[in-house]
């Protein structure tokens, strides 16, 4: 079974470019689905419906979807090998735009919207060059310049990405990521997969609950205005 | 006005360049019918205006030479460079990818001035020197009416400007051999100078278009039904007297319009054109 995670920002596309990817390999290869969402999420009714293909759903809830991701894939993993899925396709949620799903023996897709502006990609890190494939949607709705320079600014963040532009409700220019699901490898041992990336922190006085401002009511990771940088101190 | 490239000009071009022809090979139409053509054949210089009602596939006919189609999109259509299905830089690298579209849409995204806009592009095309961008604003400033000025916001321009300064980009700093251009009429700019312009940087260009001008300006002409080509029509200088008249009518309606902007009222009588 071939693993394949989609990563990307709100609304950049990522269940259009799902829909091609099953309507590609539809009749060819059994594909089941897993989104992993925060609150509420409809992608896999509406995926079951149309290709009557296995889909289900998981909500992050409090926690942060990647957090969940890597909690459940495993469970996940053999669930869809139980049904002798040939591709398996997990959709996350991208919220804070730290997210970075992807795991080893797995095709790391993200999606980009070439209409996010053209220094987003600069503004996302791990999500983008932990990937192995850029998919930047909607460049039917900007301009040839602003195309070259959304590219231009992705592979500043990835150099060695591969990048697929399209308009994913047509599916345009999408060959090339058929090619790379064909060439992709199947998973050969999940016992061994790996998260690629090391998420942020998590484990704070924030995400346990304390809601009081001002980080001499915290300790753990604190960080003050002044004199902090990007990296963060333990206090 | 026209410009005539003989064949040996065009062969020169063809041996400094990479590009010599563009091959569109048949699909079929809606309803799944075979194109009648053989193949369609474009050469640096040549100009094709696609035509036909709205919805008979004029924009999808540009779309598959934009994405090389290769038997992979709706209309069936395979697009081939130099006589081969192209390399895969020339599809993917759009620092090699010999098209440029200018799509119907003249929305700009980018909230910044013209002058770093097209820097950006210029960067991002791996270009040297500055003179090019004052280059392609005085270019476009040609194409407009309504004068560009290098620190104008890209999202304060016109419709009109906006389309000017892709058409001069796609021109200069995109460089491409080839230029789609969809519906060139509806911005309101100087379709014979572009056309004109086009010319003199022996660009082949592909209108798609209802305008009686750029149709007749056009070398050929590509009719659109139901998705697929129907008819490909060579003028050869057969259309050339009612081409001299649409002129001289396009010259008398763009004077009327700039009076009508400029506030005059229009009294004259018996007017000929």
């Amino acid at each position: 079974m071939k693993l394949i995670i989609i990563a990307g920002p709100p609304s950049a596309g990522k269940t259009a470019v799902t829909r091609q990817i099953i309507r590609h390999f539809l009749g060819k290869k059994k594909c089941a689905f897993l989104k992993i969402d925060v609150v509420r999420a409809f992608e896999d009714e509406e995926l079951r419906e149309e290709f009557h293909i296995p889909a289900r759903k998981i909500y992050s809830g409090d926690l942060c979807p990647d957090h969940t991701g890597v909690m459940v894939l495993k469970d996940a993993i053999a669930w869809a090998e139980g049904l002798g899925t040939d591709i398996f396709i997990v959709e996350s949620a991208g919220l804070c735009l730290r997210c970075s799903p992807y795991v080893t023996q797995s095709l790391g897709i993200v999606v980009l919207s070439a209409v996010s502006g053209m220094n987003s990609p600069l503004k996302m890190g791990p999500m983008i060059s932990l990937a192995d494939v850029a998919v930047i949607t909607k460049t039917d709705l900007v301009s040839q310049s602003e195309k070259e320079v959304f590219r231009e600014k992705t592979k500043e963040v990835a150099p060695a990405i591969d990048i697929i532009e399209t308009n994913a409700i047509q599916g345009t220019g999408l060959r090339f990521l058929m090619r790379a699901i064909d060439q992709q490898a199947e998973i050969t041992d999940p016992a061994t997969i790996l998260l690629r990336g090391i998420p942020p922190l998590g484990v704070c006085t924030i995400c346990v609950g304390k809601r009081e401002i001002g980080w001499q009511n915290h300790f753990g990771v604190v960080r003050k205005l002044d004199g902090a940088d990007d990296i963060f101190r333990g206090d | 006005m026209a410009i005539y490239f003989h064949p040996w000009f065009l062969l020169l071009v063809m041996s400094s360049g990479a590009i010599s022809e563009i091959t569109i090979l048949p699909g079929h139409d809606k309803h799944g019918n075979p194109e009648s053509f053989d193949r369609i054949v474009i050469r640096p210089g040549d100009t094709l205006s696609i035509v036909g009602p709205t919805g008979s596939g004029k924009t999808a006919f540009i779309n598959d030479i934009e994405v090389f189609a290769c038997n992979d999109t709706s209309t069936g259509r395979t697009v081939l460079v130099n006589g081969e299905i192209p390399a895969e830089e020339f599809i993917r690298d759009p620092s090699k990818k010999p098209i440029a579209l200018i799509t119907q849409n003249t929305k700009c995204l980018a909230d910044m001035s013209v002058e770093a806009f097209l820097a950006m592009h210029v960067r991002a095309r791996k270009m040297s020197g500055s003179a090019i961008v004052a280059e392609t604003i005085d270019l476009a400033n040609q194409f407009t009416g309504e004068q560009i000025h290098p620190g104008c916001r890209i999202t304060a321009l016109s419709g009109g400007q906006t389309r000017s300064l892709m058409v001069a980009d796609a021109i200069l700093i995109s460089n491409a051999p080839l230029i789609l251009l969809d519906e060139v009429e509806n911005a309101g700019i100087f379709r014979e100078k572009v056309i004109e312009v086009l010319k003199e940087h022996c660009k082949s260009v592909i209108f798609v278009t209802h305008d009686p001008l750029v149709s007749l300006l056009s070398d050929r002409r590509l009719v659109m039904r139901h998705g697929g080509v129907e008819k490909i029509l060579e003028p050869d200088g057969r259309e050339f007297h009612i081409r001299e008249m649409v002129a001289r009518m396009d010259l008398t309606l763009c004077r009327f319009r700039e009076r009508i902007r400029a506030g005059e009222l229009l009294t004259e009588k018996g007017f000929t054109v």
